[in-house]
């Protein structure tokens, strides 16, 4: 549905030249509810206003179904911004035009009848549940509320594509989560392609069907959300992922089990203890992969932490265990676990 | 005692000489004043609101950015702005005199105000269009609104509480350019406080001028403050 070739865009600014984005190349296909992540700074504002040229990139294809967008002019690109709607992290709803105004405003500029206009906006507000506050202004809702107005009026023209900007960034938990299963409502229903762009991976992972990773412009990872949250690759995807899942230890937790380790050293010569860090995807025997583990390598193993995050209805689970056994069994204990496909990590000696 | 029944004689004495031809004066003078206010008030509106839109739209790095015509059209706003508005009277007679076909009397003052009045107005409605939040503009042009929609739908609509208290402003300052201009023969409130109260000693006639000018402030600007307050829905 969406094809990003090679997109480029630089600023030039009074401290020199910034690659705002670098090459990028994204596959998008429709129905797909796809999330771009990124520490702040990483290109994604950039990146989705390139999507309905908002933003003018410097080098690149967009194409949206099988119209390119890139290369188009003005008047054709306005009716192409049609096909896309887009919601925005302030919600960026007009003051003085009522709820209904506000949905209505996309159909009038379309030069949609106004009977027409009337019976669709009736229907968009019972789509996102709002139609008992046609009336009100957005002064007078709340920033749900205001969000869903937001959605409502993005998907007027009965778009193709519906880009989120941040949309629930400026939401309270529950608010972002009750807005995101609207959004995901809404592409089941109707099909449209979302692309979700947000520092929150929590967004990602409570809807998103794949992700890609922005980091200073480029896309340094892509590929389905549980995978990548399962077995993040790049650093800065696993910085965001440990993160957003707490599925790390804190340094003071770390500080006194390397306390701990260092007390219990020299029970035995040539006996040592480690902390590992596994990831688990799906609800594999964990049990048995432990007592496999144990037995095969002579460890004992005791288990420091584990959780488990829902990530698009599969369960991934993150677990902290001290292995204790020789150095050399120790030193085989994370090949054995990679051959077995566990993300292992060794997180203190 | 005999301090009080003098103030109270004087007074009573001050208002007994409001004669009914004083108070006819008046009248024609304020319609005088509101006709000079209302013309150049509607002028201002009509053509320093399109003026504000071209500078905010001009802006660089806006809708229909070009920096060059946008500073073409400050330095002619400035320019207004600068010359003070009594040597602008007498410095544009010639103009005045081309418009109105004359260069004295009520009709020929609504020229000056009005030319004074354009870029006043055109800086306000600028600074209350400017205040318009860019992410309405960014929703609207992802709607595929053209720059003409965007002007029409998002930025004139969302600055109207703006543009209106811009207006009555604008209009107070005109009702205080009015009574200059009566000084040189434009009619007006200015104009009978300045010859009968002033150059005729009756100070009657300036209370009575003061006051009705006070009123007419005070009216305007309630009335506007109210509407604004009415369209706003912040």
């Amino acid at each position: 549905m969406i094809h990003i070739e090679n997109l480029s865009k630089t600023y030039d600014t009074p401290h020199g030249r910034f690659e705002a984005l670098s090459q990028i190349t994204l596959d998008i296909p429709r129905g797909e509810v796809f999330g771009i992540i990124g520490p702040s700074g990483a290109g994604k504002s950039t990146l989705v206003q390139c999507i309905n040229l908002l933003e003018q990139p410097d080098s690149g294809i967009i194409r949206i179904g099988e119209q390119v967008l890139t290369g188009l002019n003005e008047s054709a690109l306005r009716r192409e911004r049609r096909r896309i709607g887009m919601i925005f992290q302030h919600f960026n709803l007009l003051a003085r035009r009522t709820v209904y105004g506000n949905v209505a405003l996309p159909l009038e500029i379309a030069g949609v009848p106004k009977a027409e206009i009337d019976s669709r906006v009736q229907h968009l507000l019972s789509l996102v549940g709002l139609s008992h506050l046609a009336d009100r202004y957005p002064a007078q809702i709340s920033g749900g509320q205001k969000q869903r107005v937001g959605i409502a009026r993005a998907l007027a023209n009965r778009p193709d594509v519906l880009l989120s900007d941040e949309a629930t960034s400026a939401l309270d938990p529950e608010t972002t989560h009750s807005i995101l299963a609207l959004l995901r409502d809404i592409n089941r229903k109707t099909g449209v392609t979302v692309v979700m762009i947000t520092h929150q991976m929590e967004v990602v992972r409570e809807i998103c069907d794949r992700v890609a990773v922005l980091s200073h412009g480029k896309a340094v990872e892509v590929g389905r959300t549980l995978d990548v949250f399962s077995a993040p690759q790049h650093e800065v995807t696993r910085a965001m992922v440990s993160a957003a899942t707490a599925s790390d230890l804190t340094d003071s937790t770390l500080d006194v089990l390397r306390q701990s380790l260092r007390e219990r050293d020299g029970d035995a010569p040539g006996h040592a203890r480690r902390v590992l860090r596994l990831s688990l995807s799906g609800l594999s025997d964990t049990q048995a992969m432990m007592s496999d583990l144990a037995r095969t390598l002579d460890l004992d193993i005791t288990v420091v932490q584990a959780r488990i995050e829902d990530i698009q209805g599969v369960p991934v689970g993150t677990l902290f265990m001290t292995a204790g056994g020789s150095e050399a069994a120790l030193d085989r204990a994370l090949p054995w676990l990679a051959q077995r496909r566990i993300a292992a990590t060794e997180v203190a000696r | 005692m005999s301090a009080l029944t003098d103030w109270f004689a004087s007074v009573s004495g001050f208002f007994d000489r409001i004669t009914p031809q004083i108070l006819a004066l008046l009248q024609t003078s304020l319609w005088e004043t509101l006709a000079m206010v209302g013309v150049s008030g509607a002028v201002a509106v009509l053509v320093g609101i399109p003026l504000g839109v071209a500078l905010v739209v001009t802006h660089r790095g806006a809708m229909l950015s070009c920096p060059a015509l946008n500073r073409s059209l400050g330095v002619v706003v400035n320019a207004t702005r600068s010359v003070p508005f009594v040597i602008l009277m007498v410095a544009i007679i010639p103009f005045t005199r081309w418009v109105a076909g004359t260069s004295i009397g009520t009709a020929a003052a609504i020229v000056p105000l009005s030319v004074a009045a354009i870029p006043f107005m055109a800086r306000i409605a600028e600074n209350a269009m400017r205040e318009v939040d860019r992410g309405l503009i960014t929703a609207a042009r992802a709607m595929g609104a053209s720059p003409l929609q965007v002007i029409f739908k998002v930025i004139l609509p969302e600055s109207l509480p703006g543009l209106l208290a811009g207006t009555i402003v604008t209009l107070v300052s005109l009702i205080g350019y009015s009574a200059m201009a009566g000084a040189i023969g434009g009619g007006g409130l200015g104009d009978l406080g300045i010859r009968y109260g002033y150059q005729r000693f009756l100070p009657e006639v300036m209370l009575l001028v003061v006051v009705v000018l006070i009123v007419l402030v005070q009216a305007v600007q309630s009335l506007g403050d109210w509407v604004v307050r009415r369209i706003s829905h912040r």
